[in-house]
């Protein structure tokens, strides 16, 4: 499979005409009649598909909600589970439309991948994962510890960082896949283990024992994680990023998946707006102006997201902390519709 | 009359187009510029892309900085290394575990490969079974089997097994002493090298000898022993100039000394294990080939069962042993890029998995990997090739 993905890449621009990048990806999607997803496999709460094949997370939420603006429904997507090695590849090749697998917004890949991101649809940063047993309080403990990675990320390279920047030894084993990574890690090749802390809470509960692992309290990195497309058709960039924003406001307005339809026929000048009963902001984007009624109808608002996928009432228990709305104490901010 | 008709139908100045050395010389020149033009094709409609898609290119990365870390490297590594060193690091590692492998499949598949055609019933079987049970089953779970099934389930560092001698084995890894090599050491280095030369004079001796005058030297004893005796001696007399690196327990791992660590014990067990049962097929395949009229007649020349083997059959069967064995060869080394899969870092790990993911340039990384196996199996061929033709059959 990666193989066959980077072989692709390197036939598609051997021989591929010089087209311009990838414009027209919004008339290619309508005309497949389905939006191509590259997603996470193997991240609870962000991406997993369930023993039925449905894929549920934060993310796959995030390629719904994009379906249900193009097509008013959510299940025309077709999910491409993607490995952290793979994925811009597979983005940049056109194997997918959009890329929503938890990855960080860097400067160099935006300045040398061809891609470009949409926005930031979760706050992260670097932790570790470590059993209880070694009796391991904090970070600096791990001086001479052996620590499993997955590679193809940022994480590799910010463990590389903080250990250097500390002085402090360490062995890395790395794998081709989280699923390898954590398996080994549980099976005790590794004493700790460290991706992003939404990802280490995840994977906490796919270990044999969760309960006997805790994740340090240190955070080692920024990890802006969000949907991400190729460079070259803004009209899509801006759909994708619209997608990210309309769920924003829908929170800040207080509309949601059980109110949307009472909402629209609101006299609010906001709400009119928004829920497209005012003015052609759906249209703009090459889109019905009941865009957002449609996703939110399908997927709720950013904060049912949070909440159905990784908030307090699931098994990944995280708080919203900086993914709170800008109002509440938190990062997420939303442009105005209008 | 007819001489001089012959001499004009062999005139040269046969029109140009209709000479036949002109001809093919213009078609295959035809062929070659087509070829380079579609080549050219090829990469010029590549930059272009790549340039259109705002994706980097070129090979500027190669002294950048790498930034990650790889866990076994033979060559001094650090972050702080390049992407260039990143890249001879994983090629080492790849050489490292296709060479090991090559060597112990090789053991492991003769020895199979003439059991499964031993008289005892039992026996054969037995090889039989281990034939078809590593044949018919894909590699990537022979390398799980070994990785995830077998070696993990070795306790972990603070319950290492103490093997006396300084020797550690735990879920990490297989420790030992490292040894360390003083000042004096080239001394000894240098003598292992003469009586490995001296072993050779004396086989040659004893061939000459036993060509002259049919008297067999013990060639084989007094080589080993100048092998095995004169370094040793030297060793002592320059005052033992080797010290040890001894594995020490520290607060997570049993730090220093020398780790083979799981991924490459898993690698090397799983890749020879899997391809020791080809090669004991076309081991079988060679010892079958040859008539049994040549077994019979070395039995009834008084030989054993052993020495007819070694002088009589594997000379002859080894010319139809060796072209698949090559195959074999090449399908290892290209198999070893299934390391990532276990967490080794071969050349495919580090090289086409982190540094193209890093640096996000696939047809750089793609294509330099391809040269690399290509260089690779083109070296193994010329090296089996030669080898063939010592082997083969002379004809007269």
């Amino acid at each position: 499979m990666k193989k066959l993905i980077a072989a692709a890449v390197v036939a598609a621009a051997s021989f591929g005409l010089v087209t311009g990048a990838s414009a027209g990806t919004l008339d290619n999607v309508k005309a497949k009649g389905q939006l191509v997803c590259g997603a996470n496999p193997g991240t609870a709460g962000f991406g997993v598909p369930d023993e039925k094949g449905n894929w549920t997370g934060l993310d796959v939420d995030y390629c719904r909600a994009i379906a249900a603006a193009i097509f008013n429904d959510p299940t025309k997507v077709k999910f491409v589970p993607l490995s952290s090695k793979d994925r811009f590849t597979a983005l940049a090749s056109g194997e997918v439309d959009v890329l929503i697998r938890n990855s960080t917004w860097t400067m160099s890949r935006e300045t040398t991948l061809g891609v470009i991101w949409a926005g930031i649809n979760f706050y992260d940063g670097q932790g570790f994962l470590v059993n209880k047993k070694l009796g391991v309080k904090s970070a600096t403990d791990l001086d001479g510890a052996t620590i499993c990675v997955q590679q193809g990320t940022t994480t590799e390279l910010n463990l590389a960082d903080y250990f250097r920047a500390t002085g402090k030894k360490y062995q890395v084993v790395t794998f081709g896949t989280s699923e390898e990574a954590v398996k080994a890690y549980d099976t005790g090749r590794c004493d700790a283990y460290t991706t992003d802390r939404s990802g280490l809470a995840a994977d906490r509960l796919s270990m044999s024992k969760p309960d006997d692992h805790i994740i340090l309290p240190e955070i080692i990195s920024k990890e802006p994680l969000g949907p991400l497309v190729r460079q070259g058709d803004d009209q899509w960039l801006n759909l994708v990023k619209w997608v990210h924003y309309g769920l924003l406001v829908a929170e800040e307005d207080g509309i949601t998946k059980a109110n949307v339809d009472e909402k629209a026929k609101s006299d609010d000048p906001e709400l009119k707006r928004v829920l497209g009963t005012d003015g052609k902001f759906g249209e703009s984007l090459g889109l019905s102006n009941a865009w957002l009624v449609q996703i939110v109808k399908a997927v709720g608002n950013y904060g049912e997201i949070f909440e159905r996928n990784v908030g307090p009432n699931t098994p990944l228990q995280l708080a919203r902390a900086s993914n709170a709305l800008w109002n509440k104490g938190g990062l997420q901010y939303a442009p105005p519709i209008r | 009359m007819s001489i001089q008709a012959n001499a004009k139908h062999q005139d040269p100045k046969v029109v140009f187009y209709n000479d036949p050395k002109i001809r093919s010389l213009f078609f295959q020149c035809f062929l070659l510029i087509a070829f380079l033009a579609l080549f050219y094709f090829a990469y010029d409609n590549t930059v272009a892309n790549l340039k259109k898609r705002n994706i980097a290119q070129g090979f500027a990365f190669w002294n950048v900085e790498a930034g990650f870390d790889i866990s076994q490297t033979l060559i001094p590594y650090s972050a702080a290394s390049s992407y260039g060193r990143a890249f001879w690091v994983g090629l080492l590692n790849t050489l490292l575990v296709s060479g090991l492998s090559i060597f112990f499949a090789t053991i492991i598949g003769v020895v199979i490969g003439v059991l499964r055609l031993s008289k005892n019933w039992v026996v054969s079987r037995l090889a039989a079974l281990y034939i078809e049970v590593f044949r018919n089953v894909p590699l990537l779970l022979v390398l799980y089997f070994w990785y995830g099934a077998v070696l993990s389930n070795l306790p972990e560092p603070r319950d290492s097994i103490a093997i006396p001698g300084d020797i550690w084995l735990n879920s990490r890894g297989l420790l030992v002493p490292r040894p360390v090599m003083l000042d004096q050491f080239w001394v000894v280095s240098l003598s292992v090298l003469l009586a490995v030369l001296a072993g050779i004079a004396v086989h040659r001796h004893a061939r000459r000898k036993q060509a002259e005058t049919g008297e067999r030297l013990p060639a084989g004893w007094i080589s080993t022993l100048l092998i095995v005796g004169v370094p040793l001696a030297v060793y002592f007399a320059v005052g033992q100039p080797l010290g040890l690196d001894l594995p020490v327990k520290g607060r997570f791992n049993i730090n220093g000394g020398l780790n083979l660590a799981p991924e490459l014990v898993a690698m090397v067990v799983g890749l020879s294990t899997y391809t020791a049962a080809f090669i004991a097929e076309a081991v079988r395949a060679g010892v079958v080939a040859v008539s049994k009229g040549q077994t019979e007649a070395a039995h009834s020349l008084g030989l054993t069962d052993g020495q007819t083997l070694r002088l009589v059959v594997m000379p002859q069967a080894l010319r139809v042993i060796v072209p698949p064995l090559n195959s074999e060869f090449l399908s290892l080394t290209k198999n070893s890029s299934l390391g990532v899969s276990i967490g080794y870092p071969d050349l495919v790990n580090v090289f086409t998995g982190t540094v193209l993911n890093q640096t996000g340039q696939a047809v750089e990384m793609v294509s330099v990997t391809m040269l690399v196996y290509l260089t690779f199996s083109l070296l193994t061929s010329a090296f089996m090739n030669w080898f063939n033709t010592r082997v083969a059959l002379v004809e007269r």
